[in-house]
């Protein structure tokens, strides 16, 4: 039992961190009746997943990978360097969150302004009203 | 002297280069700004046969940035199903330009400047999807198409609850992919999609490679509306003015199906599929529900481009179902091919006929107010007849010549249950749209209120509207007559399709 928490949970506790984080997120996206917890919800999926690439960056055995800058010394030193790619991918990805949660953001200040409320199913009432 | 070879990459810069060159000159001059945009187009639609013609007589196009080889650098790769794509969304975007100039100066007079710039982006992001060869630059192409794409259906008053749906759903689709990206980077080490190819293989029995199939076909599911994640789709196209429902029904969705196609066919091979053969199954059964419940819903409605929307989720079936069964027939994906086409032309024309009546007349997308509208509107109606016409698959129409196909490929396969219900589907498809027209022209309106309101939409609408309706019945003629044969065998014989092991 001891065994299999250290194995299972706590070696890869990271990894047990991201999924519960993307399923906190995924549940507010779907489940929340509020705009703008929606949107916290998208930015806390999308964060999630950049946990979980950083994650897969450190490739190193027990002494955990340094930064990512090579120099004859730290070679001889015996260092292990960490994955860089993950972490530019996650860069760019980062900015596409941004801008996600920009125009979602934008969206919700102009639905607020046209029908004076973020709560979804206030919104749907009023269209029902207007006979959209 | 142009270098073909470097068109890949100049399709995609040119346009987002483009984009911003138009939120410039928009503060000199705004009426230049569509102007820029429909000669940048015109620009890569030639590229973009250039492109095709050069892949069908030399081959591949490989195309390394800034040098560095693949499997490190990023690769531009364009073969038959990439030229052919990219052919269908230039031509269309071009089509949508040349129409949005009046209809977006009557729908967002005052957003002139911003729509042709988030329209230049959405052209990027769909053309960069199109050539690339890389999984992560596929991800970032595919939001930005899909970003611009929130931004202009949101554009309407009407549209913004529509576009915040889209905006969630579609976020979620993207973060599955993502995820997906993920787990092969995590079993690969590699992101290059041929390189991923040769890795797979010998992985097809790992966890993490099943789940990150999965993650595909949900997140890619959800953009392109296939059956059980197509919520979003109906109230966008419904509520998105005019110009945008046209490309986002017509070209978006074909990029996202494509997408699919490639992470199905080129990232994991025609093997996976056979191995996994409960897979196939699995898609067909649910193109099949998407054909049924598209079609009766379609027929349900009394909102002209909700109907249009319902009958896509139809067709998007068609083009799964013709992927379902693409391993058990000698045919390959050649129906699914053909229709990405076909529908992109015929859906094309619908929504651009359905904004001719909204430009005319805010309240017509009601079909309940449609009598007399084939008198007032004589040429429009005319336009919608040809290519309702050709929806209901009429020989020698783009629709008879996909349901052609299909059949045949059904016959083959015996599975004749899928047969039965592509003529369910054609069977109801007639009757919607013989419900439209019969209100536009059997059922008589107020004799002064046409005469007064006689009057056709501006030329630069009515051309793209003819050229559409022309092109579903020559196209249909096309393929009747084999003429873009090559590109489907090119697509077959790449992807390792159409031989019966």
């Amino acid at each position: 039992m001891i065994e299999w928490f250290i194995e299972e949970l706590l070696a890869k506790y990271n990894y047990w961190v991201s999924i519960i984080l993307i399923l906190i997120g995924f549940y507010a996206m779907i489940a929340k009746d509020n705009l703008i917890k929606k949107v916290i919800g998208l930015s806390i999926f999308q964060t999630a997943i950049f946990l979980f690439y950083i994650s897969l960056a450190d490739i190193g055995p027990i002494p955990k990978g340094t930064a990512p800058i090579v120099s004859e010394e730290m070679i001889h030193m015996g260092y292990v360097y960490v994955n860089p790619l993950p972490h530019v991918l996650i860069l760019t990805a980062i900015v596409v969150a941004v801008a996600t949660t920009a125009v979602a953001l934008a969206l919700v200040i102009r639905l607020y302004e046209e029908y004076g409320t973020i709560e979804e199913s206030e919104i749907i009432e009023l269209e029902r009203q207007r006979g959209l | 002297m142009l270098i073909v070879e470097q068109f890949p990459v100049l399709v995609v810069a040119i346009s987002l280069l483009s984009a911003f060159t138009i939120l410039v000159a928009g503060l000199v001059n705004k009426k230049s700004c569509c102007f820029i945009s429909i000669a940048t187009i015109l620009v890569q639609l030639v590229m973009a046969f250039y492109i095709l013609n050069h892949v069908l007589t030399e081959g591949t196009i490989h195309y390394w940035l800034g040098g560095w080889k693949p499997p490190w650098g990023i690769e531009y790769v364009v073969d038959a199903l990439n030229a052919y794509v990219l052919v269908i969304v230039l031509f269309i975007a071009l089509i949508c330009a040349i129409y949005s100039k009046r209809s977006i100066e009557h729908e967002l007079p005052h957003k002139l400047v911003s729509f042709y710039t988030v329209y230049q982006l959405l052209i990027t992001g769909m053309c960069g999807v199109t050539v690339t060869g890389d999984m992560f630059n596929m991800y970032v192409f595919l939001e930005i198409m899909c970003i611009a794409g929130y931004a202009l259906i949101a554009s309407s008053k009407i549209g913004l609850k529509a576009g915040f749906t889209y905006l969630v759903m579609g976020s979620i689709g993207a973060c599955f992919v993502l995820l997906g990206i993920g787990f092969l980077y995590s079993v690969t080490g590699s992101l290059n999609m041929h390189d991923l190819s040769l890795l797979l293989p010998p992985l097809y029995g790992n966890r993490v490679v099943q789940a990150a199939f999965v993650f595909f076909f949900t997140g890619l599911g959800i953009k392109m509306a296939f059956f059980p994640l197509h919520t979003w789709q109906p109230d966008a196209y419904a509520y998105a003015p005019s110009a945008v429902s046209v490309i986002i029904a017509a070209a978006m969705s074909k990029v996202s199906i494509y997408a699919f196609l490639r992470v199905l066919f080129s990232v994991y091979t025609a093997e996976f599929i056979r191995i996994y053969a409960p897979l196939t199954t699995v898609i067909s059964w649910l193109a099949a529900i998407a054909i049924i419940f598209g079609s009766v819903y379609a027929l349900a409605q009394y909102n002209l481009k909700r109907m249009f929307a319902y009958s896509s989720v139809a067709h998007v079936g068609y083009i799964m179902l013709a992927v379902g069964i693409c391993t058990s027939t000698t045919l390959g994906l050649t129906p699914a091919v053909m229709h990405l086409l076909n529908h992109a032309v015929m859906k094309g024309c619908l929504f651009l006929i359905a904004g001719a009546f909204i430009y005319k007349r805010a309240e017509l997308w009601d079909i309940m107010k449609f009598p007399g509208l084939g008198r007032k509107m004589p040429y429009t109606g005319i336009a919608f007849i040809f290519t309702a016409l050709a929806m209901c698959d009429i020989p020698p129409s783009a629709g008879f010549v996909t349901i052609l196909y299909l059949i045949l490929a059904f016959l083959e396969a015996g599975q004749f249950i899928f047969a039965a219900v592509i003529l369910f589907s054609v069977i109801v498809t007639f009757f919607y749209f013989f419900h439209v027209v019969e209100m536009m022209y059997l059922r008589v309106g107020v004799e002064e209120e046409i005469e007064k309101e006689r009057g056709e939409i501006p030329m630069s609408m009515l051309i793209p509207v003819f050229l559409l309706a022309a092109l579903c019945w020559i196209t249909g003629v096309i393929w009747l007559m084999k003429i873009p044969f090559p590109i489907l065998d090119a697509v077959n014989s790449m992807f390792g399709l159409g031989v019966v092991p």
